[in-house]
């Protein structure tokens, strides 16, 4: 096998020949026959009923959300996508942010018999299938601040190829900055006990945050069984928590290079959906920085749903996945060994109407949390979003969830698209 | 069945197109919501036809993008592309008779109908408009349509369909669809610029405008990837 540094600059190569190619592709005859301006601006607030467990943190956080995107495109269909995000929040500095979520070029074509996709630029990248956690998803960093269940991410600078034919989908990924998490600040809540410092991030490359990621991925479809393969090799996007060394002072995120290897699967037959996640990870460290543990984790589980249920439109799925993470107590996560049940009511109206009601339940640290979520269309531009996140019960053991008993909260969305 | 096979017949072989629809659902109050759904069709040589579903409006949902690729016998494929998360979700297409968009079309109304998903019955000719029309019964070979028949009235000149009545699993008149301001395309083929969906039971109703179809557009197997369903705006 070649050395990753070989194999680093020979990807560095390709990135600049692409972005080379797609600037020239795009420049050359900048005549946009489609331009587009669209977005979302949200009002948002979250009402904490239980009092803060330490002084200053806010018992309501109210903000606003503005997230534009614009879009060009020529007459051969390559284009150019720019959408910055913006938040406002009244009760964390740390959660009022600003990030470019995507700011890249697209040109695509076709060559013999397969298709080819060159992206350039900040993008975000999903992978994976399951709905409690996404596991096997690691391209992009997660925005924390946004919402704990880890689903908002922060834009990625990369390079990315895409090449699809009857043997399936290959594509490659050159990332070349590396993005820390964003955490709650002290007047936030859902913090836990310990605030994270987001000022010192600390690396095990010497390049620091400039460190060249890579990651591959292949799928590929086998009548009703989708496969995903994928593996990646540089900065972990996951942080490790580490004490700090001055007493008393923030916990610090420190970000280890690590090999993880994937694979996802889902199978749909019917009104069923089954569903598998898994990974190898190499070179992260365990629980507060203790020691590096090679480990495996994975998501099992899936969904049926019942259509046209109580003789009316509505369906009603049911969800269930088992998160398992061999390093058990050791786990840098809360999903060790912990269940995930859910049932989603959709009314399938005007209005798309619908209600989930979801629990996450610790096998071992006894520890629930539950989540209820409803969605509806207003009008045609404005919709709602309400959500409530209580944690019942968290275990004496559950480390990585202690400070949050009383963090429980309802929050409500109104959002106007244009 | 020989009425449905020339149909279909007639009404294959002009490839691929793209067009724009516009749905008005109104319920029993009159209030109105609207749907704006950009198109793209290619016919597959023995298969169904691969079609791909951009939504515009309503705005909270535009980007999401809807990609079928339709089997004669087997049950279709869907991908559904959620543009918030850049997620590309294959969902099961087992739920044929569930509402498309909220409108009063099911996914089964939306998506090419073919010979083979039904067994045929002629019942009788008679006028319709200034034409004479054919009318036959259709009876769903799957299990997951939510009809127990459906009666279609075909023009004896050029084989359109101006009308279809849909009964439900109780066999209960459930749904009447209206189609009207046929126009040639290509020189050969019709296709509908209106089609008017009305809910007997619900009293609610969807219009549905087809409008900038474009024919032969050089569109192919590529275009309807996950992939290019990716790349939906």
């Amino acid at each position: 096998m070649p050395s990753p540094s070989f194999l680093r600059g020979g990807v560095l190569c390709a990135a600049c020949v692409s972005l080379a190619l797609v600037s020239a592709e795009v420049r050359a005859d900048t005549e946009f026959v489609y331009e587009e301006v669209s977005g979302r601006i949200s009002l948002e607030s979250r009402q904490f009923p239980e009092s803060a467990v330490f002084p200053g943190q806010a018992s309501q956080a109210t903000g606003l959300v503005f997230h534009p995107k614009l879009y060009v495109e020529d007459a051969e269909g390559r284009s150019i996508t720019v959408a910055p995000f913006f938040r406002y929040d009244g009760a964390d500095t740390r959660r009022t942010h600003a990030d470019l979520r995507e700011a890249f070029a697209l040109v695509f074509g076709e060559a013999g018999n397969s298709e080819w996709e060159i992206r350039v630029g900040i993008d975000q990248v999903f992978w994976g299938v399951a709905e409690s956690r996404h596991l096997v998803d690691i391209v992009n960093q997660v925005d924390l601040v946004e919402h704990p269940n880890e689903e908002t991410k922060l834009g990625q600078p990369m390079a990315h190829l895409t090449w699809s034919a009857e043997w399936g989908v290959l594509e490659l990924f050159g990332l070349t900055y590396h993005r820390a998490r964003t955490f709650p600040g002290p007047a936030g809540r859902m913090r836990g006990l310990f605030v994270i410092d987001d000022e010192h991030v600390s690396y095990e490359s010497s390049a620091g945050e400039w460190n060249l990621d890579l990651a591959v991925r292949y799928t590929q479809s086998f009548g009703p069984v989708d496969i995903g393969l994928s593996a990646f090799d540089g900065t972990s996007r996951e942080p490790s928590i580490c004490p700090s060394p001055v007493p008393g002072a923030q916990l610090t995120q420190h970000y280890e290079q690590i090999r993880q290897f994937g694979i996802d699967s889902q199978i749909t037959i019917d009104a069923w959906l089954l569903k598998l996640e898994a990974i190898r990870r190499k070179g992260f460290r365990n629980l507060f920085c203790q020691q590096e543990e090679d480990y495996g984790a994975f998501v099992v589980g899936g969904e049926y749903a019942f259509y046209s249920v109580w003789d009316s439109p509505a369906d009603l799925s049911v969800l269930a996945e088992w998160n398992y993470d061999e390093r058990g107590q050791n786990a840098t996560n809360v999903f060790q060994n912990d269940l995930f049940l859910a049932v989603r009511y959709a009314l399938n109206d005007v209005q798309s109407t619908d209600f989930t009601l979801g629990v996450f339940e610790d096998v071992d640290l006894d520890t629930r949390v539950l989540s209820l979520e409803f969605n509806r269309r207003l009008t045609d531009y404005w919709a709602m979003n309400v959500e409530a996140i209580a944690f019942l019960k968290i275990g004496d053991m559950d480390f990585l969830q202690h400070g949050l008993e009383n963090d429980s909260f309802v929050g409500l969305n109104l959002s106007y698209s244009f | 069945m020989q009425i449905a096979l020339e149909a279909h017949e007639r009404g294959t072989g002009f490839g691929d197109f793209t067009a724009r629809q516009t749905m008005v659902l109104r319920n029993r109050h009159g209030q109105e919501s609207r749907r704006d759904v950009r198109i793209k069709i290619l016919e597959v040589d023995d298969d169904g036809d691969r079609s791909m579903f951009v939504f515009d409006q309503p705005r909270d949902v535009k980007g999401t993008a809807f990609l079928v690729h339709a089997h004669r016998t087997e049950p279709d494929d869907q991908w559904l592309y959620l543009p918030a998360l850049k997620r590309v979700k294959r969902i099961s297409s087992s739920n044929r008779s569930g509402s498309f968009m909220g409108s009063e079309f099911a996914y089964e109304d939306m998506t090419a109908q073919a010979v083979e998903k039904f067994t045929y019955k002629y019942l009788r000719d008679e006028a319709c408009g200034e034409l004479t029309c054919s009318v036959t019964e259709r009876t769903p070979v799957e299990k997951g349509s939510g009809y127990s028949r459906q009666v279609v009235w075909h023009d004896r000149d050029a084989l359109r369909i101006w009308k279809v009545e849909y009964y439900d699993r109780k066999d209960e008149h459930l749904k009447t669809l209206e189609i009207a301001d046929y126009q040639q395309y290509l020189d050969q083929y019709w296709f509908a610029g209106t089609m008017t969906m009305m809910n007997h039971l619900t009293g609610k109703s969807t219009v549905l405008n087809w409008s900038d179809y474009e024919f032969q557009t050089g569109l192919d197997d590529g275009d309807f990837t996950q992939t290019s369903l990716r790349r939906a705006r």
